[in-house]
Parts: structure tokens; C-alpha cells; sequence
């Protein structure tokens, strides 16, 4: 893969967010590692993956991608040029590059805009289409391709279902004619009948408009059927990245390998002989994570060597990138699953209480 | 795609146009407040009590019978007698002989006057100071916060004053007269507004179509003005319609304690209710009159904005 096939290259981006506690002054006791060190490069046309469950920072990072939160540490190169060190008019212009599309379509439509003045409002803020008779057909041309009618135009979000809503936001995605669309849970709010619609949708414009996705789902089915290559996430850190179909067939990662086993399969025979992993305990606090190997406190195939003191950088094996010191023994069969008793972690210094942690954008009080 | 379902796509798409005609807008969030409210009983009450005080208040001073400032039955008064209630004096007559009746329908004016100038005044100041503090707050990032932390620091001093005695401080340091009881009762009522934008827009801030509109690439004043404010309005609105009921009230407050209007050709409510007490045993009339006329002119008011509030309120949307 050369250089100008890539589009989106991440180089170890970090997300903290700051904890912030105090009565009279705030004072920053530690931070929420929300996305720590993540690599991962997005080819020109193909789409990405990106699972984990919630919490585990797929969200933040696909949003410090956009510098929609701005990253703590690392580089975000888009299609050639560093977004994080851009200055804000110049990003502002490369906006229209790159969009994203929202998990819940009700709450990222403005409910005072009607239809039209949301999809103008964009090539507004990039002057394009000149004048309204110019617009209008950008905006026409880009309601056909989502496949609304006319006359939506002149309704408000709260007058359309929920698939014609999350329609208007990838409408408001393509009216500027991106390239690259980071969809952050892009059917998760919607009833499974709408599901298969919206991602049918999405896989059309692709072919049609030659697209680069990131796609952030927990549900596994959806990014197999959309992704070409799926990147794992666990606590703010990839664990596993490999090719759609290779990554369902022949996962490496225990943590991989947990979330395929939950995934039920439709032949019944199969099925009754399937072995499922259950994961001991919760998520540990992203404030504190675990040292060394991020799952060991969870890994049913954690060794005492190792997985507890030193942090397994991403490995190439067979195609597959694995961040596990073990990846080959488990894949073979050597070291066998054992019992897991949750163990759990708080944030260092902490007494019973576990501490306040502000949300990424939230100032300190509202009224 | 094939033609057939081209065609049949065509078809269906032309029958929902069909469908639409009927109403070929869309309905904003506004109108369907505005339905909302049209349809709750309290809300129609309020509303034709304040139609009511606002129809005197306007047209009353040129209707009624006689000059609110005329003594013309002085001669009639008594030690311990005041004329009633009679065919030429509908609600009496007061204690230097004027026509009690003429002299409420001219202070409703005085009234209004008041509570709307007043409320205007709180309203303005007051969503100019919470709206820079939200915008700050809410999009302005490290420097942001500093400007909302000043401003807010400033508002919560004003907060922290009993309404009733920064106003008559204001009104002690402004001297009495009309002008003194606007301004006064409107500074109470400024960090209200400005602690109600400000919140509310900081909420909207971090929604997620604030986020979409970012991501967009639209500029960020753009951002507040076209969609944090609009969104944030609501309670505002609500709150203007309820601080014009405590605006009369206070402001009859400040009359009753000598800081009003105190010249006699301009009547008002709670000036009247000042000069009737040392009467009330003879004539309570002079006291319950001008009292109700504040009381029910507060109702309305505080019912319509308590239904506006309610149909505001996406939460309670059905």
C-alpha cells in the first residue's frame, strides 16, 4: 500500500481528559485516558471498523479524528496534510472534507431548522453553490441520493421517523461532497428493520461517490457487513486489527476472541456446541488502566509472566496486527482458558468513594 | 436500477406530494407551541384576563367619567365618612374627594406601564449579560470561561441581594418617581435572566447538533446565533411573562412605601393602596379595589406563562 492510497493516518493519539476536583479551586488530580495511543491508517475508498464496548473510547476517537475534541498527544494526517497543528481557518476549510454522522438522528438535528436550512447551512459556511437557485440543486441532487422526497424540504426534524431523520444527516454529510464520513454508531438508535436500510444506503454511496468510511458500532454484525478492515478497541487502545472476514473466522486477541464467541450462530448444531468466553467483571476506570496488558485483569488466558508488567505493542501475524505477548500459543491451542475472579480497580489515591469524573466538554455548573 | 422501479419509486414519491399538499409547510416548533397553548383552559383565562387589563389600560384614560386628579365631591367629606359606592361614584370616592373608580382605570395604564417597561428592561440587560457568559461559557473555549466566570461573579452579587431591598436601594439612591420604579424593579430582575440564558445555553452548547454544526465548519458566532440562542429562548420567554406579574407587584411595593410616582395626576395601584390604609376602617373599599386589581392582573399573567411553559417544554410534548 503506497502512501497516496492512504487518506487518514493516526500516529499515537492520545485523549485525556482532565479530573477535576476541589471545592473552591479546581485542581487536576488525573486524567481519563480516553483514547491512549491508538495507530491505525484508513485506505482511500475502504471502510473501517472500529469496535468495542461502550466506554472504551471509539467515540472520542473518532471524534479527536475529526479534531472535533482536540487531541492531547499525537498526529492526524488527512490525505497528506496534519490536522492537529492546522490552524482553525485552515481546518475550518478542511472540514468540508471530511463529516460525520451521528448515533441519535433526533438530537443532532436542530429542532428549530427546517430540512433545507440545515442542508444550505453547510455550503453557506463554505460558500459553495453561489446562489440559491445553485444551492437548491446541490441540495436536490443530494435528497435524491439519500433517497428523500422533495417536499421534505420544508419539514422540521420532528415531523420524519427515525430512518428518515438519520437520511437528513447523512444528507447533511454529503451536501458538501466529503471524502471521508466518520459515522459514530450510525444505526444504533434505529429499529432493526430501519438498520438494514441505512447500511444498504451507506454501502451504496460508497460504490457511487467512491467514500471512505470510519465506521463505530458495537454491534458486530453491522461492521462486518460494512467494513473492509476491523480495528478492536479495548480501554482507549487497539487490541486487534485484521481484515473483516479473517477477524470473524480466525480472531487472535482474547478480548477478539470473547466478543466472537458472544455472537450467536444460525445453525443450530453449531450453535449448541458453541463455547462462549464470559468476561469477569466490568470495564476497568479509564482514569487508572491496568499496567502492563490492559486485559490482563480480565484475560482468561493471562499468564504471570509478562501480561501484568509489560504493555504488548501491536504485532503483525499473518495479516492480523495483535497486541498480545501470547497470540500464537492461544491460536494453537498451548495455553489453555482458566477461571477469572473480577478484580476491582479504582483510581490511585481513592478512598471508598469513586471520584468525579467531568464529562469531556462540561463546564463546571449550569444555572 | 431498473425502469420499472424507477417508475414505481416516481409513482409513489408523486403520491406523497399528493398527501402533503394539504399543508405544504412544515410545522416549526413554535406553531406547534402556539396549538399547545391554544387548547389548555388556563392559558385561555390568563390570556383574557391580561386582553382585558391591557383593552382598559389602553382605551380606559379616554373613556372615563371624570379627571383622576378632579376633587370634585371635597365638600362631601366627613371626619369618619367617605361617600360610597353611589350612581356617579361607581367605586366611591376617595380620601381628598377624586372618583375612585376614574382612578383605577387610569392607574391600570400606570401599571402596565410598569410591569412591561420594567420587564423589558430585565429582560434586555439581562439576556445581553447571560447571552455573552453563554456564548463564552458555551463555545469560547479557556478564555470563554474566563469571561463567564467575571460576568457570572457579578450576577451572583446581584442574586444574592433580597430582591425587594436592592430595588429600594436602587430607588433611595435614584430618587422616587416612575422612571426610579422601572429601573429599579428591572435590575431585580436581570440576574434571573441572565443565570436563565446563560444555563440554558450552555446546555444547548454541547448538544449534538452544536457538535454537526461545528464539524459543518460553520463559524462559531454563527453557531450561537443561529442555534444556540433560538433554542435557548424558551424559558426565557416564559420567565419574561412571569417577572411581569412580580414586576407589579414590586412595583406596587415601591409605591406603597413612598419611592413611586408621587404626583397626584397620575394614579397608580399601589400608590392608591398607600393612601387607603390609614382609611381602611372606614372606607376598605380604597384598599380591596386597587389590591384585587393587582392580585387578578398578577393571576393572568402568571397562568399564561405558566401554560407557555408548559407548552414550551419539549419533554411534555405529545
Amino acid at each position: 500500500m503506497s502512501d497516496s492510497d492512504v487518506l487518514v493516518q493516526v500516529r499515537d493519539l492520545k485523549v485525556h481528559f482532565p479530573i477535576k476536583r476541589g471545592v473552591l479551586f479546581d485542581r487536576t488530580v488525573g486524567h481519563v485516558k480516553a483514547v491512549d495511543g491508538v495507530d491505525l491508517s484508513i485506505p482511500r475508498g475502504k471502510t473501517y471498523g472500529l469496535v468495542g464496548e461502550s466506554g472504551c473510547g471509539k467515540s472520542t476517537l473518532g471524534r479527536a479524528l475529526l479534531q472535533l475534541t482536540p487531541p492531547t498527544a499525537g498526529e492526524v494526517s488527512f490525505d497528506g496534510v496534519e490536522l492537529t497543528t492546522l490552524a482553525p481557518g485552515k481546518l475550518r476549510a478542511m472540514r468540508k472534507r471530511m463529516q460525520m454522522i451521528f448515533q441519535d438522528p433526533m438530537s443532532s438535528l436542530d429542532p428549530r431548522q427546517n430540512v433545507e436550512s440545515i442542508l444550505t447551512e453547510g455550503l453557506q459556511a463554505h460558500g459553495i453553490g453561489g446562489n440559491r437557485e445553485g444551492r437548491r440543486k446541490i441540495i436536490s441532487e443530494t435528497l435524491d441520493k439519500v433517497g428523500l422526497p422533495r417536499w421534505a424540504l420544508s419539514r422540521y426534524p420532528h415531523e420524519f421517523s427515525g430512518g428518515q431523520r438519520q437520511r437528513i444527516g447523512i444528507a447533511r454529510a454529503l451536501v458538501l461532497g466529503p471524502e471521508l464520513i466518520v459515522a459514530d454508531e450510525p444505526v444504533s438508535a434505529l429499529d432493526v428493520s430501519i438498520q438494514a436500510q441505512v447500511v444498504n444506503l451507506l454501502d451504496d454511496l460508497q460504490d457511487s461517490l467512491g467514500l471512505t468510511y470510519l465506521v463505530i458500532a458495537h454491534d458486530l454484525a453491522v461492521v462486518r457487513h460494512i467494513s473492509d478492515t476491523v480495528g478492536v478497541m479495548y480501554l482507549g487502545a487497539l487490541v486487534e486489527e485484521a481484515p473483516s472476514d479473517r477477524l470473524y473466522t480466525e480472531p487472535l486477541h482474547p478480548y477478539t476472541r470473547a466478543l466472537m464467541s458472544a455472537v450467536p450462530v444460525p445453525d443450530p448444531d453449531v450453535e449448541d456446541r458453541r463455547e462462549r468466553i464470559l468476561l469477569a467483571g466490568d470495564l476497568p476506570s479509564p482514569a487508572n488502566p491496568p499496567a502492563g496488558c490492559r486485559f490482563h485483569t480480565r484475560c482468561p488466558w493471562a499468564q504471570p509472566t509478562r501480561c501484568a508488567d509489560e504493555r504488548p505493542a501491536l504485532r503483525e501475524i499473518g495479516g492480523s496486527r495483535v497486541a498480545c505477548h501470547f497470540a500464537e500459543q492461544i491460536a494453537t491451542g498451548e495455553l489453555r482458558p482458566h477461571k477469572v475472579s473480577a478484580e476491582i480497580v479504582r483510581p490511585e489515591g481513592e478512598g471508598e468513594e469513586p471520584g468525579v469524573v467531568s464529562a469531556p466538554s462540561e463546564p463546571g455548573s449550569f444555572v | 436500477m431498473t425502469i420499472i422501479s424507477r417508475k414505481k419509486k416516481e409513482k409513489i414519491d408523486r403520491l406523497a406530494e399528493l398527501a402533503a399538499r394539504d399543508d405544504e409547510r412544515g410545522v416549526s416548533l413554535w406553531q406547534e407551541a402556539f396549538r399547545r397553548l391554544r387548547r389548555n383552559p388556563a392559558a385561555m383565562v390568563g390570556a383574557v384576563i391580561l386582553g382585558l387589563f391591557v383593552i382598559v389600560s389602553v382605551v380606559g384614560p379616554f373613556l372615563v367619567p371624570y379627571a383622576p386628579e378632579a376633587q370634585h365631591w371635597k365638600d362631601e367629606i366627613r371626619v369618619g365618612f367617605l361617600p360610597g359606592v353611589r350612581a356617579e361614584n361607581w367605586f366611591g370616592v376617595d380620601h381628598i374627594g377624586r372618583d375612585q373608580f376614574s382612578r383605577m382605570i387610569v392607574g391600570a395604564r400606570q401599571t402596565l406601564l410598569v410591569g412591561v417597561v420594567a420587564t423589558m428592561i430585565g429582560l434586555a440587560v439581562g439576556s445581553l449579560i447571560g447571552g455573552i457568559a453563554g456564548a463564552a461559557a458555551g463555545l469560547g473555549g479557556r478564555w470563554g470561561r474566563a469571561v463567564d466566570n467575571v460576568l457570572m461573579r457579578f450576577i451572583d452579587m446581584l442574586l444574592a441581594m433580597p430582591s425587594l431591598l436592592l430595588a429600594i436601594s436602587i430607588a433611595a439612591i435614584l430618587g422616587a418617581g416612575l422612571t426610579t420604579v422601572m429601573i429599579a424593579v428591572g435590575a431585580v430582575s436581570v440576574p434571573v435572566f441572565a443565570r436563565l440564558l446563560r444555563g440554558s445555553m450552555i446546555a444547548q452548547s454541547n448538544s449534538d447538533y452544536v457538535l454537526a454544526a461545528t464539524s459543518l465548519g460553520v463559524r462559531k458566532p454563527k453557531i450561537a446565533l443561529s442555534h444556540v440562542i433560538p433554542n435557548s429562548l424558551a424559558p426565557v420567554i416564559v420567565q419574561a411573562t412571569l417577572t411581569l406579574a412580580t414586576a407589579i407587584i414590586e412595583a406596587a411595593a415601591l409605591s406603597f412605601l413612598g419611592l413611586g410616582n408621587n404626583d397626584a395626576a397620575i394614579p397608580e395601584w399601589g400608590m392608591m393602596l398607600a393612601d387607603a390604609q390609614r382609611y381602611i376602617d372606614i372606607a376598605p373599599r380604597l384598599a380591596i379595589l386597587p389590591a384585587l386589581g393587582i392580585i387578578i392582573t398578577a393571576l393572568g399573567f402568571t397562568l399564561l406563562g405558566e401554560a407557555m411553559r408548559e407548552a414550551l417544554d419539549p419533554k411534555l410534548r405529545k
